[in-house]
């Protein structure tokens, strides 16, 4: 049941980096096939209910299910981009094929060759290292998000919050407003790691931001009957005796992503470590060129950043296709300047200085 | 746990309501959701057993990226859960270890 299909340009992933580069390729005359695994585009952006924290006129005060619905009313009325949900791209192989395996409308694999390829796969969760880290009931924090943005389902009673980035802070107020109780949001720094915006929303609920305290174990039978925490030194080790146990019912771990990198490295596309950008990337030049001349990436697979950054990654990585497709128009060279000039912007703030960091390192990395 | 009636921000759009069978025993669920949602708010938490320890599993990313989720769907192991989609009459069950797939009886 395998059947074989002509594509110039496959775009994996229909996330807000994925959308865009579809969009700017289609631009350029380039037929598209954008392949997402779920039932509707938007990737992250569908779970995402709340305004924007990303810049001031990039799209700032936007629910990120609002940007996801106009790109999606975009996409359907372009002729040039054909979508496949409900499929997944399982394997890149070195010959450059790329392997589908489709869920509906029937269930089939498809063989395709792309002339050219934009990863925009995304980012997983991390786990943290701790006992009973296995048990039902701890989870990641898009997997709250998901069932109680997206299916409308109470992810818990009452939950403790691992991590006080923007992710850790939003997330827990979103539980709040769906009348989950937070018993605590811990974070093993000495300082909290989102914008205070965010923190002081989630403290007029009562919430405690707890710094310099951490998860060390999670109890229960059958799933998370009890969290303890303490207090870590300067060694980031728990200190005895300041455990605290707490009875919640759910362990929500927002504690970073890791981006997505199996299908581009099977690929051969070079993954050096930049735990800056959230671990194994693929190695990329700021136009997200790889080291294989026909695959680009874009979003948080080429470090981990967020929805706004993403849209321009994807843009830059589609006229960076045109090229390779041998489109010359001065158009790209125009917008080219204007997105690197936006990503200059977005990552002005001392926020971004570990990405920018991150991509230094990965610049140093090119290889030969 | 429970389905979430008044949201400040969102409307759900759940589909249509059906039953579908956990361990044999009718559940309600809707189209728009996936296995592990209509579960998890049916107040299922345990997915899986661990293959060595047969410790209890639930899910975890909830976007198909870590194998935290995995059930036995209409005799098929190893089905993500959090991807799939509630479909009138499924018969799901909690996988326990390693199971054979299907046709790979001998
Ligand atoms: C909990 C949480 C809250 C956040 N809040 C904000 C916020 O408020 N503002 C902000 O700017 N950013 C926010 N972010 C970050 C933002 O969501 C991401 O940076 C952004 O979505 C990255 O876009 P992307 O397109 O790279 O990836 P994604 O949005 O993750 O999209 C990737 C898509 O690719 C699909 N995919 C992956 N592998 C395959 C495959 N093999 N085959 C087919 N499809 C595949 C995935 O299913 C997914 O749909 C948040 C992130 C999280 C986790
Ligand atoms: S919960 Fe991670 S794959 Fe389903």
């Amino acid at each position: 049941m395998s059947e074989k299909l002509d594509v110039q340009l496959a775009v994996v992933g229909g996330g807000p980096a994925g959308l865009a580069a579809a969009l700017a390729a289609s631009r350029f005359g380039l037929e598209v096939l954008l392949i997402d695994e779920n039932k509707e585009l938007g990737g992250q952006l569908i779970k995402q209910t709340h305004k924007f924290f990303g810049s001031h006129n990039h799209m700032a005060s936007v629910r990120g299910i609002e940007i996801a619905n106009r790109l999606k009313k975009e996409i359907r009325e372009n002729s040039h981009i054909t979508v496949f949900l409900d499929t997944t791209a399982v394997g890149y192989y070195e010959n450059g094929e790329l392997l589908l395996y489709r869920k509906s409308p029937e269930e089939k694999l498809v063989s395709c060759f792309p002339k050219a390829v934009i990863f925009a796969t995304g980012a997983r969760e991390n786990m943290l290292a701790f006992p009973g880290n296995d048990l039902p009931g701890v989870y990641g924090a898009g997997a709250v998000q998901t069932l109680m943005n997206v299916y409308g389902v109470l992810p818990a009673r009452k939950i403790l919050m691992v991590g006080s980035g923007n992710i850790g802070l939003i997330v827990s107020y979103q539980l709040l407003q769906a009348g989950t109780e937070v018993a605590a949001i811990v974070e093993i720094l000495p300082w909290i790691g989102g914008y205070i915006v965010h923190a002081s929303k989630v403290r007029r609920y009562g919430v405690p931001i707890l710094t310099r305290h951490t998860i060390i174990e999670a109890r229960g039978k059958e799933w998370v009957e009890e969290a303890v925490i303490a207090k870590v030194g300067e060694d980031f080790n728990p200190i005895e005796g300041t455990e605290k146990v707490l009875e919640v019912d759910a362990v929500c771990l927002a504690v970073g992503l890791s981006p997505i990198v199996e299908l581009v490295r099977q690929a051969g596309v070079y993954t050096p470590y930049i735990p800056e950008l959230g671990g194994l990337v693929p190695w990329h030049d700021d136009d997200m060129r790889t080291n294989l001349p026909n695959v680009f990436v874009a979003g948080d697979l080429a470090g981990i950043e967020e929805a706004t950054t993403a849209m321009l990654e994807g843009e830059l990585a589609a006229l960076s296709a045109a090229e390779y497709f041998g489109v010359k128009s001065e158009e790209i060279q125009k917008m080219r300047k204007d997105r690197k000039a936006r990503l200059e912007e977005l990552r002005a703030s001392r926020f971004s200085d570990k990405v920018k960091n991150g991509l230094q390192k990965l610049a140093a990395k090119r290889p030969k | 746990m429970e389905r979430l009636k008044d949201h400040p921000v969102l409307d759900f759009d759940r589909g249509e309501k059906v039953i579908f069978y956990f361990e044999g025993k009718p559940i309600e669920g809707y189209t728009n959701e996936t296995i592990a949602a209509a579960l998890h708010a049916a107040g299922i938490k345990v997915f899986s057993y661990s293959p060595k320890k047969k410790r209890p599993r639930g899910f975890f990313c909830a976007v198909g990226k870590c194998s935290s989720c995995l059930m036995v769907v209409d005799g098929r192991p190893n089905v993500r859960t959090c991807m799939e989609y509630v479909r009138p009459g499924i018969h799901v069950r909690r996988q326990r270890g390693l199971e054979k797939l299907k046709g790979t009886e001998e």
